[in-house]
C-alpha cells in the first residue's frame, strides 16, 4: 500500500489530504472535511489534469507575443511536452480569440487556442 | 471644453465594468481614459486561467476575461482614449490629461470614477542590503516581460514574497525553462491563494519557505545569489539560519499599493489600512460625485469581485448624474467599525436612504484564524454571527447587509465587524 499527501484546493481551508492507494486503486481518503475534498483527491491521484497557458510569437502583429491555452485540461505529466511543442510556433497576425494554432498538442487530443486578439501591425498596412 | 457625464480614470477591469454598468443605467456621455496602448489593464499580462468563475461560470484567461468587457464597451459605443495619462482632477471635476494626438487637454465631468488600479511594492520599500545589480524585478514586471514582450528575465530564480503574482511567476518561469529555486515568505503564512500554491509550486516541486526573508544580495553588476534567513516572530533574522542560493534573478512579490496620487491631490480622504479612498455605501469618496472601485480602492484577489464592485460604482455614479438621490434625502450615516482581527471594511459608512436592497461589505482579516466566527454587532447587539473553519489575510471576506435589516434599527450608529474565537 502506498500513501500520497495532497493539499485540497477547493476552498481556503486547504485540508491536508492523505490518500491510501493499492496500485492504481484508491483505498481511502482521509484528512478532508467535506465531500469535495474526497472527489478532488481521487481525481488528483488517478488522473491529475491542468489547463496549460503560454505565449507564442506573432509575425506582423501589433504585439510581438500572443497568449494561448490548451482548450481543455491535459494530463499533468504532459505539461512540459506541451510547452516544448509550443516553443517554435509562430502565428501570423491577425489572430482572434479561439483560433486553433496547434491541433492535438503533444498527442493529448487537445488543441491549443489563442486567448487574445492581435491585429495586423499598422506598419505593414 | 468637452463635457461628459462620467469620466473614468483607467481602462482595466474596474474601469471597463464601471463604464458598461453606467451605460446600462442610462448614461450616454462616458469617457474612459487609459494610459496603456490597449484596454484591459493588468489582465493583458495575466495569461493564466482561473478568471471568471463567478462572473461567467467558466474558467477564462486574463486576456479572455478582459475581452468580454472590451467587446461590451465597443458594442455599447462607449468612448475611450488610449495612451492617455491623466495628470490632474480638480474639485470642480475638470480632468486634465495628455496624449500624443491631443496634447494636454481638459474635459469637464459631472462624475468621476477612480479606477487606476495598483502598483507593486518595490525593493526600495524592503530595506534589503547589498548592491543594486541587474536582475531584480518585481514579479509583475517579469510577468509583463515574459508574457507580453517575449523576454526572459533570467535562468536561475529566487522569489521573495508569496503573493499570487509571485506564485504565478514561479510556474511561468519554470515552464519557460528557468529554474526556480525557492519562494521565501516573511510571514508564517502565504499571502496567495491556496490553489496557486498547489498548482504553481507543489506541481513543480518548488519549495516555499515561510518565515524567511532575503537578508543579502550578492553581485555588483548582475545578481549572483542571495542569502535567505529564517525570521523570528518580530520579523528579525535569526542568526545561524542563513542559507545561500546562487541565482541570477530575484523576483519580488511583496505587496500591492493602490495608485492614489491623483485622488490625494484632489483631497480624497484615505483609509490607512487599505491605502485607498474611504468610501460610503455608494463607493463615493468624501468628494461628492467622485467614486472609486477595484484595486485603487482596495487590493482584490479575484477580478470577479472587482467587476462586481465596479458595476456598483458605475450604477451609483449614474444615479448621481441623474440626481436620483437629492441631498436632502442623505440623512444619517451608519459607521462601520473594523475591530478585533478585521483590518478594514469597504465601505466605511452606510446611508440607508441611498443603499440598494442589498449591500456587500468587503473586508480582510489580519491573520489566520481557525474555527472562528465572523460577527457584526449593530451597536451592542450581535446580529450576524457566521462560523468559519478558517479565514486568512490572503482571501478577501464579504458580508451581505440588507436595507430591510438596517431599517429595523432606526437609531443604529455603528456596525462593528470582528472575528471572534470559539
Amino acid at each position: 500500500m502506498e500513501e500520497k499527501n495532497l493539499t485540497c484546493i477547493n476552498c481556503p481551508i486547504g485540508c491536508s489530504l492523505t490518500v491510501e492507494m493499492e496500485g492504481e486503486q484508491v483505498i481511502k481518503v482521509s484528512g478532508n472535511t467535506c465531500k469535495r475534498g474526497e472527489i478532488y483527491a481521487r481525481k488528483e491521484v488517478t488522473n491529475p489534469t491542468r489547463i496549460v497557458t503560454s505565449t507564442v510569437k506573432v509575425v506582423n502583429g501589433q504585439s510581438d507575443m500572443v497568449s494561448v491555452k490548451t482548450k481543455e485540461d491535459i494530463p499533468k505529466g504532459k505539461i512540459f511536452d506541451c510547452v516544448r511543442a509550443l516553443k517554435n510556433v509562430q502565428v501570423e497576425a491577425p489572430v482572434r480569440i479561439g483560433d486553433v494554432i496547434v491541433k492535438n498538442i503533444a498527442d493529448t487530443g487537445v488543441d491549443v487556442v489563442v486567448t487574445k486578439n492581435v491585429e495586423v501591425s499598422r506598419k505593414n498596412t | 471644453m468637452k463635457q461628459y457625464d462620467i469620466v473614468i480614470i483607467g481602462g482595466g477591469p474596474a474601469g471597463l465594468a464601471a463604464a458598461v454598468s453606467a451605460k446600462k443605467n442610462g448614461i450616454d456621455r462616458i469617457l474612459i481614459l487609459e494610459r496603456d496602448k490597449e484596454l484591459g489593464g493588468i489582465l493583458n499580462q495575466c495569461i493564466h486561467n482561473g478568471f471568471g468563475l463567478h462572473t461567467f461560470q467558466e474558467e477564462l484567461t486574463g486576456p479572455e476575461y478582459a475581452d468580454r468587457f472590451i467587446e461590451q464597451v465597443k458594442e455599447l459605443d462607449i468612448a475611450y482614449k488610449l495612451n492617455t495619462m491623466v495628470m490632474d482632477i480638480s474639485r470642480e471635476k475638470v480632468v486634465t490629461a495628455m496624449n500624443r494626438e491631443d496634447g494636454l487637454f481638459d474635459v469637464q465631468a459631472k462624475a468621476v470614477i477612480l479606477a487606476m488600479g495598483c502598483r507593486e511594492r518595490a525593493r526600495g520599500a524592503l530595506n534589503i542590503p547589498g548592491f543594486r545589480p541587474a536582475g531584480i524585478y518585481s514579479a509583475g514586471t517579469a510577468q509583463r516581460l515574459v508574457n507580453m514582450e517575449g523576454y526572459m528575465p533570467g535562468r536561475e530564480v529566487v522569489i521573495l514574497g508569496s503573493g499570487d503574482i509571485g506564485l504565478i511567476m514561479a510556474r511561468r518561469m519554470t515552464l519557460e525553462g528557468a529554474k526556480v529555486k525557492v519562494v521565501a515568505e516573511l510571514m508564517p503564512y502565504s499571502g496567495g491563494l491556496k490553489r496557486n500554491i498547489v498548482q504553481c509550486l507543489d506541481d513543480y516541486g518548488i519549495p516555499l519557505k515561510l518565515s524567511h526573508t532575503v537578508i543579502d544580495i550578492k553581485g555588483k553588476e548582475r545578481v549572483e545569489g542571495i542569502t535567505l534567513a529564517e525570521v523570528d516572530k518580530g520579523g528579525k533574522p535569526v542568526p545561524g539560519t542563513e542559507e545561500f542560493y546562487s541565482c541570477d534573478t530575484l523576483l519580488l512579490s511583496v505587496g500591492l499599493i493602490p495608485e492614489n496620487e491623483i485622488s490625494e491631490k484632489i483631497g480624497v480622504e484615505m483609509n490607512r489600512a487599505t491605502s485607498g479612498p474611504k468610501v460610503n455605501e455608494s463607493l463615493e469618496t468624501n468628494i461628492k460625485g467622485v467614486f472609486a472601485c477595484g484595486n485603487v480602492l482596495h487590493v482584490h484577489d479575484l477580478v470577479d469581485f472587482v467587476s462586481e464592485e465596479a458595476a456598483a460604482a458605475g450604477k451609483n455614479a449614474a444615479s448621481y448624474v441623474k440626481k436620483e438621490h437629492p441631498e436632502e434625502r442623505n440623512g444619517r450615516e451608519i459607521r462601520l467599525n473594523p475591530e478585533n482581527g478585521v483590518r478594514y471594511t469597504v465601505p466605511v459608512t452606510i446611508n440607508t436612504a441611498r443603499m440598494d436592497d442589498e449591500l456587500t461589505v468587503r473586508f480582510r482579516v489580519d491573520g489566520v484564524y481557525k474555527n472562528c466566527y465572523v460577527s457584526a454587532y449593530f451597536d451592542g447587539e450581535r446580529v450576524l454571527h457566521r462560523r468559519r473553519q478558517v479565514v486568512a489575510p490572503g482571501e478577501m471576506e464579504e458580508m451581505k447587509l440588507t436595507r430591510e435589516q438596517l431599517l429595523q434599527y432606526p437609531d443604529l450608529e455603528t456596525i462593528t465587524v470582528k472575528v471572534e474565537e470559539e
